[in-house]
């Protein structure tokens, strides 16, 4: 029996939709996620302050992502009407970061599987418990699978390598001083420079915080932290959420290459 | 993936409105407060409506740079107090509340409903509406529950917000039909507003400070209660004190019972001495 012109084995298929997925997600920048004492960090270098990697999805649940924006921004919004809506039909403290784990792979698996072309992304979903083991960090890639990640994650362009360099230096309860420090050590390749404060995109999950963990970290609060100011006053410090919106151009979060970090 | 309900499955293809409200009534329209086709007595104020507990008197009141709201605590249904200690402030964002007078179980699901609604704009767009917007909002989600008014099940908000741009507390009421109309200095709403109204009128003095202002609007609640049987005053022996919620540039606080209990005193020792309370000068 001949084969149709053209056929494609699925084995063939699925290889070419996760080459084609993870040529996507290793163009842009790393994204790191890292537990602190306080909670979840998540550090981003992007030089857009309007487009957003890191985002808030519920009082205890964060998300972070890398690859293709239009993609990633509809999960986000897709993850938090189920957030809403869940909090809405029944409390507040039902809404879990596994469940919204779940859907989200659910979503990649099926377009993963179904589409022509495969989402370029891959994501965190964090949530922070009222301790550090409580803490609950879910890594998700283009094709669905879950994983339960402890301590930390790095995600997009050349993950290994910043991985690498963020296991040198991370150990259980790090001060956020310390975490921050840590995360752009990694992301920052042997010699290179570090990415300005304006160039970064930094949000904490507080489990110190009242009502909404969830708190970017911008302005002169986050110079202070990067200069190595002690972590006490962070707890104190003015919320800056205000300060989003008067963002640069609604351009794309950065260029097609990867240029920081190519350990 | 068959087992999904309806409204997850285009969960990541439509994501078109910034509004929760919306998107609630496009999925899962029963979670709306107020939109059964029920029987609550037909046609007048009469009926089942009569038999719902209903919140009552909630007064607000602006200072230099930020707005007090407070409220009693009883909810009455008929002649009966069906709950002495009822919660009728709700905290609806870092720099907003609202209080409710009329249904309570419809104001308390309607207070849910716009806390999560402006949560839902904030997180999708990174950035918190304005207070008009806000006020207008609330207006809408007001109006939607008109033919539940027109039964009987009324509830009527009072939206208290700070505003960043002009560094003041304001104030925003409503009828049944909607609004907003925006308040200069004090508000009140619920039965006993007209006596919490006449009271704020000659206690409220421009350039108070924020416990003056707390003070004037815990005596504007016992004025209500003393002349309105829906309006609790503050329960000594149980320790119930009014709600009373600040809002200014550090954000929404809510007095805990202690501080309140401090003003509950002021007002009780004044009372003692002169039931009536406070008199204004006058000339």
């Amino acid at each position: 029996m001949s084969m149709p012109f053209g056929y494609v084995s699925p084995e063939q298929e699925m290889r070419d939709k996760a080459d084609f997925a993870r040529k996507g997600i290793a163009r842009g920048r790393s994204v790191v996620v890292l537990q602190y004492e306080n909670g979840i960090l998540f550090v981003a270098p992007n030089a857009s302050r309007a487009l957003h990697k890191i985002s808030e999805i519920y009082d205890r649940i964060g998300f972070a992502a890398v690859g293709k924006y239009n993609e990633f921004e509809a999960l986000r919004l897709g993850g938090i009407r189920y957030a809403d809506i869940n909090g809405y039909t029944y409390d507040r403290s039902d809404v879990t970061a596994r469940g919204l784990a779940n859907l989200y792979a659910q979503s990649l698996g099926m377009v993963f599987t179904e589409s022509r072309k495969p989402y370029e992304v891959e994501l965190v979903v964090a949530e922070v418990g009222d301790t550090a083991e409580g803490d609950q960090i879910y890594r998700l890639t283009f094709d669905g699978s879950v994983t339960d990640e402890h301590g930390f994650v790095v995600m997009g362009g050349v993950a290994d390598a910043v991985a690498a360099r963020l296991k040198d230096r991370f150990r259980e309860g790090l001060t956020l001083t310390e975490a921050l420090d840590a995360a752009l050590a990694a992301l920052t390749e042997p010699g290179g420079e570090r990415p300005p404060v304006s160039q970064l995109e930094v949000a904490v999950l507080d489990r110190s915080r009242d009502h909404r963990k969830f708190q970017r970290l911008t302005g002169p609060r986050l110079e202070r932290l990067l200069g190595g100011a002690p972590a006490g006053d962070a707890a104190t410090a003015e919320p800056s959420e205000q300060e989003e919106g008067a963002g640069g151009p609604a351009t794309a979060p950065e260029g097609d290459i990867d240029t920081g970090s190519g350990a | 993936m068959a087992a999904q309900p309806g409204w997850m499955s285009n969960l990541f293809l439509d994501t078109g409105s910034t509004s929760f409200t919306e998107f609630v009534g496009s999925y899962a329209p029963g979670l709306l407060p107020g939109r059964l086709e029920m029987t609550a007595g037909g046609g007048g104020g009469g009926g089942v409506a009569d038999r719902i507990p209903h919140a009552t008197t909630i007064v607000a009141a602006t200072f230099a740079g930020g707005v007090v709201m407070a409220g009693d605590r009883r909810a009455t249904a008929g002649n009966y107090i069906s709950q002495k200690d009822m919660e009728k402030v709700f905290r609806t964002d870092e720099y907003s509340c609202m209080g409710i007078a009329g249904t309570a179980s419809t104001g308390i699901e309607l207070a849910r409903l716009y806390c999560v609604e402006l949560e839902h704009y904030e997180k999708r767009e990174s950035r918190t509406l304005s207070v008009e917007g806000k006020a207008n909002r609330l207006a809408t989600m007001i109006r939607g529950n008109l033919p539940m008014a027109m039964q009987g099940m009324v509830v009527v908000p009072l939206f208290a917000a700070y505003d960043e741009d002009r560094d003041s507390g304001r104030i925003f009421s409503y009828d049944v039909g909607g609004g907003p109309y925006e308040q200069q200095r004090y508000a009140s709403i619920g039965s006993g507003s007209l006596f919490a109204r006449g009271a704020l009128k000659k206690l409220y003095r421009d350039g108070a400070t924020s416990d003056e202002t707390i003070l004037a609007c815990v005596h504007a609640l016992y004025d209500a209660a003393d002349d309105d049987s829906a309006t609790g005053g503050p329960d000594v022996t149980r320790k119930i004190w009014p709600l009373v919620a600040v809002i200014d540039a550090d954000g929404f606080r809510r007095l805990p019972d202690e501080e309140v209990e401090g003003f509950v005193r002021q007002v009780l020792d004044v009372r003692m001495a002169d039931p009536d309370g406070p008199t204004a000068p006058l000339r």
